[in-house]
């Protein structure tokens, strides 16, 4: 059961500005009955640009539909240009706070309001191919991981979500943020490798163990420990579930070794003692 | 919230009184340790044994000690299927259904990254297991197949016996799991005539208080334990015993079988009543698994292009509980793997409704159930943004 506040409650069990506007002068939707959730949005928009009507459609659960209840009666009265600096943060705290995982609910009624001011100017909307948003929960977008990586030091994607709450509601982006991580760090790490003392590319082999991948064998109950570094030779041993898992040269192979080419050197080899 | 319609006992039922009234004394007066060497504690044992019995007669088990007591129906089936494999060991391979419980699902994709190989056996749209398909795939590297006796979420009665029949004809060191939770107290169960190698019930699906369950595992079949401790349930499941809840299951289980006529009759016939009468009243509802045979309490409706947290939540303010598999009640976003599985069109998907009833239903919930269901639909559908759609469907189905 989802903790709902009072006026969540009172938004879906009587929600507001509920169906559609005749002859609207913008119309905007976001989501689709595939994923489970949908919103259209009808918006009446006087000379003077101000927003004299507003209703919606969805299709979604309570939060959704409080979110798009709620998002009507915030713009009506307000002009466009006001209404678009909205964001969906002022969704949540007008509704008194979402659970965590419904967030996204309010980031669908921002998405609609974008899709009715850009129909409303007449632009087509243009996909931002460079700088999508990654997390539709909290709004994050793909530039804002990679400062995360290159200005906090960031090197996973629980790091991340102390900074930013990226992934931490629905967990949908998961596997593209830790790529994206992933993609930055080797970006950062690229090539003074050869440059490094043999301490200071020890102490980087064992970052990269220590942070990352040992934090993902133990969930599984496994774990490894850096043993040796000699030559671009990387000696390690598998300890708890991985050291009997009839797996474990994939996960030396496949994980252990892939992770550390990427994050330290392209030339290290990794092998079980 | 004065008036309760509770039609959610999948997820779990009410303590029965008479099994309530068995356990009382083992709190404040018989409260001994069966294991002890005094008459206070050791005399709480032949309570124990009594349970046992009525638990082996419930599911058919020819003795009492092939019924082990647990906590619950998942820990039934993690020691049944981990324990399995600890025996089969030099087998790789599980075969088991792609509608599963989480319970049991969750075990396999658990093992499937330890090196198992996992075949998922398909449903059809109705959602009956194909139960053929085992022929192909079972072979000298199958350790454990593992089905579910009834499916949760639509009712569906798996054909155990049969599976029984192929498993055993094509590889006899097959073991056979059937996860009995769904059908225990729904339908009659006989593990011996089914030749069922391990089953495991829960109790508070039949009447007991959550907490306690049961295994069963066939004369012959010596489990290893999953946590390990003193000689209670001969080992297989050591730990003080929960007293109190083992005769709460007992007694639950000797009700649920006296009760098996009234679920294939008046409780069915409930079920049908409500199930005729929201299709009469409600144009956008489509009743999943009608041809199938299913256990007598159980629907799953869908309602097309509405959201089922949705609806969930104006029944609950009138009162009645039901529940969803789809995306946003249970805490994940996506929708049912068993409607997923059936191939269910994504328009019904996220708007399925899971009403399932007991032995407590009565007509007078059920008339008003039907009395506050359709108002509410009619308003959500007034929500949706398919009103095209929902226009057209209203035109085909002639109302």
């Amino acid at each position: 059961m989802w903790e709902y506040t009072d006026k969540v409650k009172e938004y879906y069990t009587n929600p507001k500005n509920v169906g559609e506007i005749e002859n609207p002068d913008a119309v905007g939707e976001a989501g689709s009955l595939v994923c489970g959730d949908m919103l259209k949005i009808f918006l009446k928009i006087d000379k003077n640009g101000i927003i004299t009507d507003a209703k919606f459609q969805t299709f979604g659960c309570g939060s959704a539909i409080a979110s798009s209840s709620a998002l009507t009666e915030m713009i009506i009265g307000k002009s466009i240009d006001e209404a678009d600096k909205l964001t969906n943060q002022d969704i949540v705290e007008f509704l008194g706070g979402l659970p965590n995982e419904k967030i996204h609910c309010s980031v669908m009624g921002r998405e609609a309001l974008d899709d009715a001011i850009a129909n409303y100017k007449g632009i087509e909307k243009k996909e931002e191919t460079e700088n999508h948003v990654i997390c539709t929960c909290f709004n994050i977008k793909e530039d804002e991981i990679r400062a995360l990586v290159r200005e906090k030091g960031v090197t996973d994607i629980y790091e991340a979500a102390q900074y930013s709450k990226v992934s931490s509601a629905c967990g949908k982006c998961r596997e593209e943020v830790s790529a994206i991580i992933l993609d930055e760090l080797k970006k950062k790490n690229e090539k003074p490798v050869d440059k490094m003392t043999k301490t200071q590319l020890v102490l980087k082999i064992n970052k990269v163990i220590e942070g990352y991948i040992s934090e993902h064998l133990r969930k599984d109950g496994g774990d490894i420990e850096l043993v040796d570094v000699k030559k671009g030779k990387v000696y390690v041993r598998l300890c708890g579930t991985c050291g009997k898992c009839a797996m474990s040269s994939m996960t030396l192979k496949n994980f252990v070794e892939k992770t550390l080419k990427e994050q330290v050197s392209e030339e290290i080899e990794v092998i079980s003692v | 919230m004065e008036k309760i319609i509770y039609l959610d006992n999948n997820a779990t039922t009410k303590v029965d009184e008479r099994v309530l009234e068995k356990m009382l004394p083992f709190y404040c007066e018989q409260y001994g340790n069966p294991s002890s060497m005094h008459s206070f504690g050791g005399n709480v044992s032949k309570y124990l044994a009594h349970a046992r019995e009525q638990v082996a007669d419930f599911v058919g088990a020819q003795n009492p000690y092939e019924i082990t007591f647990t906590g619950c129906g998942t820990e039934s089936a993690n020691i049944a299927i981990r324990g399995a494999l600890e025996i089969n060991k030099t087998r790789k391979h599980i075969i088991t259904t792609k509608v599963e419980h989480p319970c049991v699902m969750n075990t396999y994709k658990w093992l499937e990254k330890r090196g198992y190989k996992v075949t998922y056996l398909d449903v059809n749209s109705e959602g009956e297991l194909l139960v053929d398909e085992l022929k192909d795939v079972i072979t000298d590297d199958t350790a454990l197949v593992s089905i579910m006796w009834a499916n949760n979420e639509t009712g569906v009665v798996f054909p155990v016996e049969k599976a029984a029949k192929i498993i055993k004809d094509k590889n006899p060191k097959t073991f056979f799991y059937v996860d009995g939770v769904q059908a225990s107290g729904k339908i009659p169960m006989d593990v011996s005539k089914a030749n069922i190698d391990m089953l495991g019930i829960s109790g508070h699906k039949f009447h007991a208080p959550k907490g306690v369950g049961a295994l069963y595992v066939k004369r012959g079949i010596l489990l290893p334990p999953l946590i390990l401790g003193g000689h209670q349930e001969r080992g297989l499941r050591p730990g003080t015993e929960n007293v109190s809840g083992i005769v709460g299951i007992g007694e639950a289980a000797q009700l649920a079988k006296s009760y098996l006529e009234d679920e294939g009759t008046r409780v069915k016939a409930l079920r049908d009543e409500l199930e005729r009468g929201i299709v009469k009243k409600v144009f956008n509802a489509k009743i999943n698994s009608t041809k199938a045979q299913r256990v007598p309490n159980t629907s799953n409706i869908s309602f097309e292009y509405i959201e089922g947290e949705l609806m969930l939540l104006h029944f609950a303010d009138a009162g009645i509980c039901a529940s969803s598999g789809s995306a946003c009640t249970s805490g994940s976003l996506e929708p049912s793997h068993v409607l997923k599985a059936m191939g269910v069109p994504f328009t019904c998907l996220h708007g399925s409704i899971r009403f399932s009833l007991s032995r407590f239903t009565t007509k007078e919930e059920i008339d008003y159930a039907l009395s506050v269901i359709p108002p509410i639909i009619e308003k959500i559908n007034g929500y949706s943004p398919y009103q095209k759609e929902l226009k057209e469907l209203k035109e085909l189905r002639n109302f």
